[in-house]
C-alpha cells in the first residue's frame, strides 16, 4: 500500500524506544520506516551486522527489536539472513512452517561496501529471496569513525585525517547502488528520509521487501558525531544531501533506471559540506578547488544516472511496444 | 539389516548427510573435502533430497549461513578441509556460543602455508579451543557413523553445541572400502527432527540472538558454554550405546586396541585417525612376535576425556602420543599436550611420555615408521630413559 | 510507542550463569522497552499542543520512537522515559509546536 502518512503511523512500531544509538542519530528513524512498510500479520526475521545499529538495539539482555533478530558477525549479515530464508524455503517446502515472513538484512557502510560486500554480492547473485538495507553513515562510526569506501572525498576521518600534508580521503565514494544493480537483482534503490517526500523510504521499502528474490536499499543516515553537525539538523542534512544531489533518490527496477526525485533547485554541494564539521578544512582559504572537485564529481555522477534514467526509460518503451 | 555397500569415506559422508535430509546444506569447495558438496548436489538436483543447498561463495559465508538456518529452526550442515576451517574460524566460536547444533564434515588436511593438500591434523587441531565438539575418524565407516550419531549429540538439550566429524584427507576420504550403511527409515528415526525450544522463524516467540554481552553477563554465558561441553560426555556415551543396539557397532570415547598376544603390554601409543589402523596392524604383528604394545585411538577429542584417558594410561610405563599437527610450542603437539595434563592433573605420574611428530604436509607414514616408533617406546621400558620428548617422526634429517 | 509499555521478564546484573538465558539468547523481544534512556537528556522537547496539527513529521523522525500517538491517529505527548532530547522533532516541526529548553532537573 503506498505511503499515506497518517495510515502508516497507525502501525506500531516494530523498533522501540530504549536502544543506545546516539541521540539525533540518524539510523533509527530509517530502520523505524523500513520496517513500517512491513505488513502487520508478516513476521519478520532482521539481521545486522556489527555496527552501531546492532550493538545498540541488542545490548544483553535488552532487545529494540520486536521481530526475530539475528547478529552473527560483521562481514555476514546478508549471508547470515540468505542462511535463515534457506531454512526458511525449507520449513515451508516440508510444511512446517505457516504464514509469510520476511528476511531482511542491515549493515552500515563498513558492514557492506567494505567487509561485507562479498557476502553481499554472493546473497545477492544466488536469488534469495530478502532485502538487504545499508544505513551508510559514511565511515566506521562504531569503532570511532575510520574511513570506509563510503566515506565522501577529503572528509576527515580518523583514519584519514584532515593533516597538514594531506587532507582527509583521497578517494572517491564507490557507487555500491550501481555494483549491486549490476547483480540483476529485480530491485535496488537508494533512498534517504527526507520531509518534503516521506514516500521515498516507505515505498522503496516496501518495493524491497515485497519483490520476490533478492532487493537492496541503500539508505543515508547521518551521524551527528561522525559529521560534526548540530544534532537536531538531522533532516536538513538528510535534504541538502538530496537536494544537492550528492545523494540521488532512485531505482532500478530489473535493471531500469528511474530517478524518483530531481530537485526543483539544485542546491551547491557547498552548502550541504558547510554544515559538517568533516569538511571544515574545505573552507579553509586556498582550499576551494577541493569543494569544485567534489561539484565536479557530484555534477558527473549525476549527469550519469541521469542518462541511465534516459536509457532505462527508452529500454522500457521498447519492451512495452 | 545393514546395506552392504562400497564407498570413499567422502561419498560416506555424503549418504549420511542424504539419509538425514537436513534443512540447508551450505558449502564451498575445497580440496579433499570437495566431494562432499559434490555429491550432496546430485542428490538434491535429482531430488532426493528436501534440503536447500547453498553454493555460497566462500567459507566463512558457509558458516555464516549455517548458523542463520541453524538459528532460524532448520539443520544446517557443511562440509570442509584446512584453510576452508581456517576462513570459518570467527564463526565457528559463535556457532558454539550461540549454542546452535550445526554439524560440520571435516575432510582434515593440513592448513597453508605452505600451500599442500594433504593430509594432517592441523585444521581440526586449530579449531580445538573453538568449543565445538570433536569426533575423529579412523576409516569410512567410523565416518559415517559419527556422522550419524553427531545431531543425536550436538542437538541434546543439556548439550546444545556443534559437532565437527573428521577424517583424513585423501587416505580415507578418497579410499573405496566396504561399509554397512543403515536403512533410510532407520537413520530417520535415530536422528529424528529438529525440535529447537526457540527459533528465529517462531513468530510466537520472537527471540534475538547475537547480543552485544558486557562484562556483566558474558563471563556466566561462557561458564554455561563450558558445562554444556561437560555434558557433552555422557550425551555421546548415551548416543553412542543406542547407536549400538541399533548397528551393533561400539563406539566409546576412544578404543583401547590390545592385539591377541599383547594383553599385558607396558607401552602404550596413542594416535588419531587412519594412522591408528596402520598402528594397530604392526601392533597385531608385534604381539605375534612377544612385543606387546597396546593403542589407544581417540574417537572423542572435544570434550576431552580426561578421566577415562588418565585411567586407561595409568597400567602403562611408557606412553607414546603420536600428534599428525604441532601447535610450535616448542614443546609437544595437541594430543600430546591433552593427554598428559589428563594424565598430570589425574596424578598418573608413573608412566613416561614421549612425543612424535609425524605425518605433516601429508608426508606418508608406513609400517616401518610405526615400527622405529614400537622399537623406541619398548627400548624406554627397557633403559627407563627418554632421550627427548618432543621429536619428529620420518623427516629427513 | 505506546503508553502502556510492555513488562518483560527482568535479568538483573547478578544473574548467575544457571539462569542466565542460554547463548546469550533472549526470547522477549522489544524488551528494551524496559531499559530507560531519558536520563541521558540535558536538553528537553516542551509540545504545546495547541500549536500542533497532528501532521505526525515528530513520529516519523524520532530516532528512539518517543512520540505518543493515540489510534486515530493523532499526536499524543512524549514519552520521557525514553525521549534522549536530541531536538530533532523540534527542527522538523513547521507548526512551532514544539519548543527545545534546557531541561531542569
Amino acid at each position: 500500500m503506498p505511503f499515506n502518512m497518517k495510515e502508516a503511523a497507525k502501525k506500531t512500531d516494530r523498533l522501540t524506544g530504549g536502544h543506545r544509538m546516539c541521540a539525533g542519530c540518524g539510523a533509527p528513524p530509517v530502520v523505524r520506516q523500513i520496517l513500517r512498510a512491513i505488513k502487520p500479520e508478516d513476521h519478520a526475521i532482521i539481521g545486522a551486522a556489527t555496527g552501531c545499529l546492532e550493538v545498540s538495539t541488542f545490548l544483553y539482555p535488552f532487545t529494540a527489536w520486536t521481530d526475530s533478530f539475528i547478529h552473527n558477525a560483521f562481514e555476514n549479515s546478508a549471508v547470515t539472513i540468505a542462511g535463515a530464508e534457506s531454512a526458511y524455503k525449507f520449513m515451508k517446502k516440508t510444511g512446517k512452517l505457516n504464514g509469510d515472513t520476511k528476511l531482511i538484512a542491515f549493515g552500515g557502510d563498513g558492514g557492506t561496501y567494505d567487509i561485507g560486500l562479498q557476502a553481499l554480492s554472493g546473497a545477492m547473485e544466488r536469488g534469495h529471496d530478502m532485502v538487504y538495507v545499508c544505513y551508510d553513515n559514511g565511515a566506521y562510526m562504531n569503532t570511532g569513525t575510520q574511513r570506509s569506501s563510503a566515506t565522501p572525498k577529503f572528509a576527515d576521518s580518523t583514519t584519514s585525517p584532515a593533516g597538514s600534508v594531506i587532507p582527509g580521503k583521497m578517494q572517491w565514494r564507490k557507487d555500491l547502488t550501481e555494483i549491486i544493480a549490476n547483480h540483476n537483482v529485480p530491485y535496488a534503490a537508494q533512498t534517504a528520509m527526507i520531509t518534503k517526500n516521506m514516500k521515498d523510504l516507505y515505498n522503496k521499502a516496501e518495493t524491497a521487501i515485497y519483490t520476490e528474490g533478492p532487493a537492496f536499499i541503500n539508505v543515508l543516515a547521518p551521524c551527528p558525531r561522525g559529521w560534526q553537525y548540530s544534532t537536531p539538523d538531522l533532516m536538513e542534512i538528510n535534504e541538502l544531501a538530496v537536494d544537492s544531489c550528492f545523494w540521488p533518490l532512485y531505482e532500478v527496477i530489473n535493471g531500469i533506471h528511474v530517478v524518483n526525485y530531481i530537485p526543483k533547485v539544485k542546491v551547491p554541494v557547498r552548502d550541504f559540506l558547510i554544515r559538517q564539521g568533516r569538511f571544515k578544512h574545505l573552507f579553509k582559504k586556498g582550499n576551494e578547488w577541493m569543494i569544485d572537485e567534489i561539484q565536479k564529481e557530484v555534477d558527473a555522477r549525476w549527469e550519469k544516472l541521469l542518462k541511465l534514467a534516459e536509457f532505462g526509460a527508452e529500454k522500457l518503451a521498447k519492451t512495452e511496444a | 539389516m545393514a546395506i552392504r555397500e562400497r564407498m570413499s569415506g567422502n561419498e560416506a559422508f555424503a549418504v549420511a548427510m542424504k539419509q538425514i535430509n537436513p534443512a540447508v546444506v551450505a558449502a564451498f569447495p575445497i580440496t579433499p573435502s570437495t566431494e562432499v558438496p559434490q555429491y550432496f548436489s546430485t542428490y538434491v538436483a535429482d531430488g532426493l533430497v528436501d534440503t536447500e543447498f547453498v553454493a555460497v561463495e566462500s567459507e566463512h559465508s558457509a558458516m555464516s549461513a549455517c548458523i542463520g538456518a541453524q538459528a532460524a529452526g532448520g539443520r544446517a550442515m557443511t562440509a570442509t578441509s584446512a584453510n576452508g576451517l581456517a576462513l570459518m574460524w570467527e564463526c565457528l566460536y559463535i556457532a558454539a556460543a550461540s549454542r546452535l547444533p550445526v554439524v560440520l564434515a571435516c575432510v582434515n588436511r593440513t592448513l597453508s602455508g605452505p600451500l599442500n593438500i594433504h593430509n594432517d591434523h592441523s585444521d581440526s587441531m586449530g579449531a580445538r579451543d573453538s568449543g565445538w565438539i570433536q569426533l575423529y575418524s579412523e576409516n569410512n565407516q567410523e565416518a559415517y557413523d559419527n556422522m550419524l550419531m553427531a545431531h543425536r549429540i550436538g542437538e541434546h538439550k543439556t548439550v546444545n553445541l556443534p559437532v565437527m566429524v573428521c577424517q583424513d584427507g585423501f587416505i580415507t576420504s578418497h579410499a573405496i572400502e566396504n561399509i554397512d550403511l543403515l536403512e533410510d527409515d532407520k537413520v530417520k528415526a535415530f536422528v529424528g527432527d529438529y525440535e529447537p525450544e526457540f527459533y528465529l522463524l517462531n513468530r510466537n516467540t520472537p527471540i534475538a540472538i547475537g547480543p552485544l554481552d558486557h562484562f556483566t553477563h558474558c563471563f556466566e554465558h561462557k561458564r554455561q558454554q563450558a558445562q554444556a561441553m561437560m555434558n557433552a560426555k555422557e550425551i555421546i556415551l548415551q548416543v553412542s550405546k543406542e547407536f549400538e543396539a541399533i548397528t551393533g557397532r561400539k563406539y566409546e570415547l576412544f578404543e583401547e586396541y590390545i592385539a591377541e598376544g599383547a594383553e599385558g603390554a607396558e607401552v602404550c601409543v596413542v594416535l588419531l585417525n587412519s594412522t591408528a589402523g596402520t598402528a594397530k596392524y604392526v601392533a597385531a604383528q608385534y604381539a605375534a612376535q612377544g612385543k606387546k604394545v597396546a593403542i589407544i585411538k581417540p574417537r572423542v577429542f572435544r570434550p576431552f576425556p580426561v578421566d577415562e584417558m588418565a585411567a586407561a594410561l595409568s597400567k602403562y610405563k611408557v606412553v607414546a602420543i603420536m600428534d599428525k599437527a604441532d601447535s610450535f610450542n616448542a614443546a609437544g603437539g595437541p594430543l600430546f599436550t591433552d593427554v598428559t595434563s589428563a594424565m598430570y592433573a589425574s596424578k598418573v605420574f608413573d608412566p613416561k611420555v614421549i612425543n612424535y611428530i609425524y605425518g605433516l604436509g601429508g608426508r606418508d607414514v608406513r609400517t616401518t615408521d610405526i615400527a622405529k616408533v614400537f622399537d623406541e617406546v619398548l627400548e624406554v621400558v627397557n633403559t627407563g630413559e627418554v632421550k627427548s620428548v618432543y621429536n619428529y617422526l620420518g623427516v629427513r634429517e | 510507542m505506546s503508553r502502556e509499555k510492555k513488562v518483560f521478564p527482568t535479568l538483573t546484573n547478578d544473574v548467575n550463569w544457571h539462569d542466565i538465558t542460554e547463548g546469550g539468547m533472549i526470547p522477549w523481544a522489544g524488551n528494551a522497552q524496559m531499559y530507560e534512556t531519558g536520563s541521558w537528556r540535558s536538553m528537553i522537547p516542551v509540545w504545546n499542543k495547541e500549536k500542533c496539527k497532528n501532521c505526525l513529521m515528530c513520529f516519523y523522525v524520532c530516532p528512539d520512537s518517543s512520540i505518543y500517538k493515540t489510534d486515530e491517529p493523532r499526536m499524543d505527548g512524549i514519552d520521557f522515559d525514553h525521549c534522549k532530547g536530541c531536538g530533532v522533532c523540534v527542527k522538523c516541526c513547521k507548526f512551532g509546536a514544539l519548543d527545545f529548553v534546557e531541561e531542569q532537573k
